[in-house]
């Protein structure tokens, strides 16, 4: 095909730019996903405290993320932050903190999980064992609890990872953002750009996740019973 | 600087009308990838040949991408192959392919949680193939898929917050587009989180209430 369009992709300057798109997107997930982990322990944690008050307020915080949309969030603290204190918000740390917020929860919510899953019966014989409550963490219910914990954790890296993509709402140059930038730019002399530039993002994005997820569903099926 | 109750009297019938293209779109997405998920779930559990194959690709593609890129792909990039879509038909498309994966998932565990024993039981005593899906199968596989179902419908109705990247007038679009005009940033998110608590929270009690209407087919423990 003499003009398919897939030169406008195929230059050397293109793939730069998207490399560098798709170095935002993993930057904006990674720092997402390491902030949702940190937080997301001590929230679980916290989760399974016998104090109602603070357990009906983080379970509020939960239902929170839980019904309203992230792109609503990501508009409440992006608008809502930049008519607060006057300056413009940063779209990048916009999401970044969006994320953190909601990656906080759904991690968190994992690790809840996690640790209640293991039957009272091993706490209570610990106990009777006469282990402190620091070792029954560390050797009875942490080691079983992880077992559970990995492949859901993963499998909501995988999920922070696509949401990413969210950021190009609130203006930061992803991905999405450089391949729109791309295609704008090469509207006249190249109208099929728009077709392979969004099929390249599409599938740079399932090469990323996909062998994650998959990972995760193999460490289930290796550690289910 | 109080709160503007005039400029959401003023607006209101636009939100409205936006929120009846959230709901609208919702509704046909979410049917449509039942449907999709349906289908997809009995191809797996009746492991049809070569079409498994494909359906596999086609959840594992549908789960490992963003909706924003699937809805950029099928509104900006198919129309230069010859096909175009409207605004709407590509949102309800790219809900549907986006759902469909993860009904098809919901589905395909649900059918096979249904015990070997339960169909051979079935079978011993005579049941056709239509009494034993509709007596025995889809009673028990329902009742198990029914809270992923449900958490799926949720997860979508959510995701149509995204369609608004593909020009749609929806809630978001018309909170950006108010925001840019009149500057009224806090009444106009109010009213946006508003909108879809009022979708959204109906929504997830009812699938609270009828998950805990289902424990009733469970069997055994």
């Amino acid at each position: 095909m003499p003009n398919s369009g897939i030169d406008a992709l195929l230059s050397v300057n293109n793939l730069t730019r998207l490399g560098q798109g798709l170095a935002v997107t993993l930057k904006l997930s990674i720092i997402s996903i390491a902030i949702s982990l940190a937080l997301g322990l001590i929230y679980g944690i916290a989760m399974t405290t016998k104090n109602k008050l603070l357990y009906g307020l983080l379970k509020l915080y939960l239902e929170a993320f839980r019904v309203i949309p992230l792109l609503v969030w990501l508009f409440l603290l992006f608008f809502g932050g930049a008519r607060a204190f006057g300056a413009d918000t940063d779209g990048f740390t916009a999401s970044v903190i969006v994320f953190s917020m909601w990656g906080t929860v759904e991690m968190g919510d994992i690790i809840r999980g996690a640790v209640q899953s293991i039957p009272a019966c091993q706490r209570l014989s610990a106990e009777a064992l006469g282990m402190t409550k620091a070792r029954i963490y560390r050797h009875v219910i942490i080691p079983q609890a992880v077992r559970r914990f990995t492949p859901a954790a993963i499998n909501l890296v995988t999920r922070m990872i696509k949401t990413s993509s969210l950021a190009v709402f609130v203006g930061v140059t992803e991905i999405l953002r450089v391949g729109k930038q791309i295609i704008e730019f090469n509207m006249m002399k190249n109208p099929m750009a728009s077709f392979w530039i969004y099929a390249f993002i599409f599938v740079v994005y399932f090469i990323i996740c996909y062998p994650v997820s998959r990972l995760s569903k193999r460490l289930e099926a290796k550690w289910e019973y | 600087m109080g709160f503007n109750w005039g400029f959401i009297v003023k607006f209101l019938p636009n939100y409205a009308a936006a929120v009846a293209l959230t709901v609208k779109l919702a509704v046909l997405g979410v049917s449509l990838s039942a449907v999709v998920g349906a289908v997809c779930g009995l191809v797996l559990y009746f492991k049809v040949k070569v079409v498994r194959t494909i359906v596999r690709g086609y959840i594992e593609l549908s789960r490992n991408t963003p909706l924003v890129i699937q809805l950029f792909f099928l509104y900006y990039g198919i129309p230069k192959l010859g096909l175009k879509l409207s605004g709407e038909a590509c949102a309800i498309i790219g809900l549907a392919f986006l759902g469909g994966g993860y009904m098809a998932e919901a589905f395909r565990g649900g059918l096979e949680s249904v015990s070997e024993a339960q169909l051979e039981s079935g079978l011993s005593v005579g049941l056709n193939a239509w009494q034993m899906t509709r007596f025995v199968i889809l009673p028990q596989a329902l009742s198990v898929a029914a809270p992923a179902l449900g958490a799926n419908c949720v997860f979508l109705i959510k995701e149509t917050s995204v369609v608004s990247v593909i020009a749609i007038q929806d809630v978001m679009s018309l909170t950006k587009e108010l925001i840019g005009m009149y500057y009224n940033t806090y009444e106009t998110l109010a009213i946006l989180v508003l909108c879809y608590s009022l979708i959204l929270i109906p929504v997830s009690l009812a699938f609270s209430l009828i998950e805990r209407r289902l424990r009733h087919a469970e069997f055994g423990d």
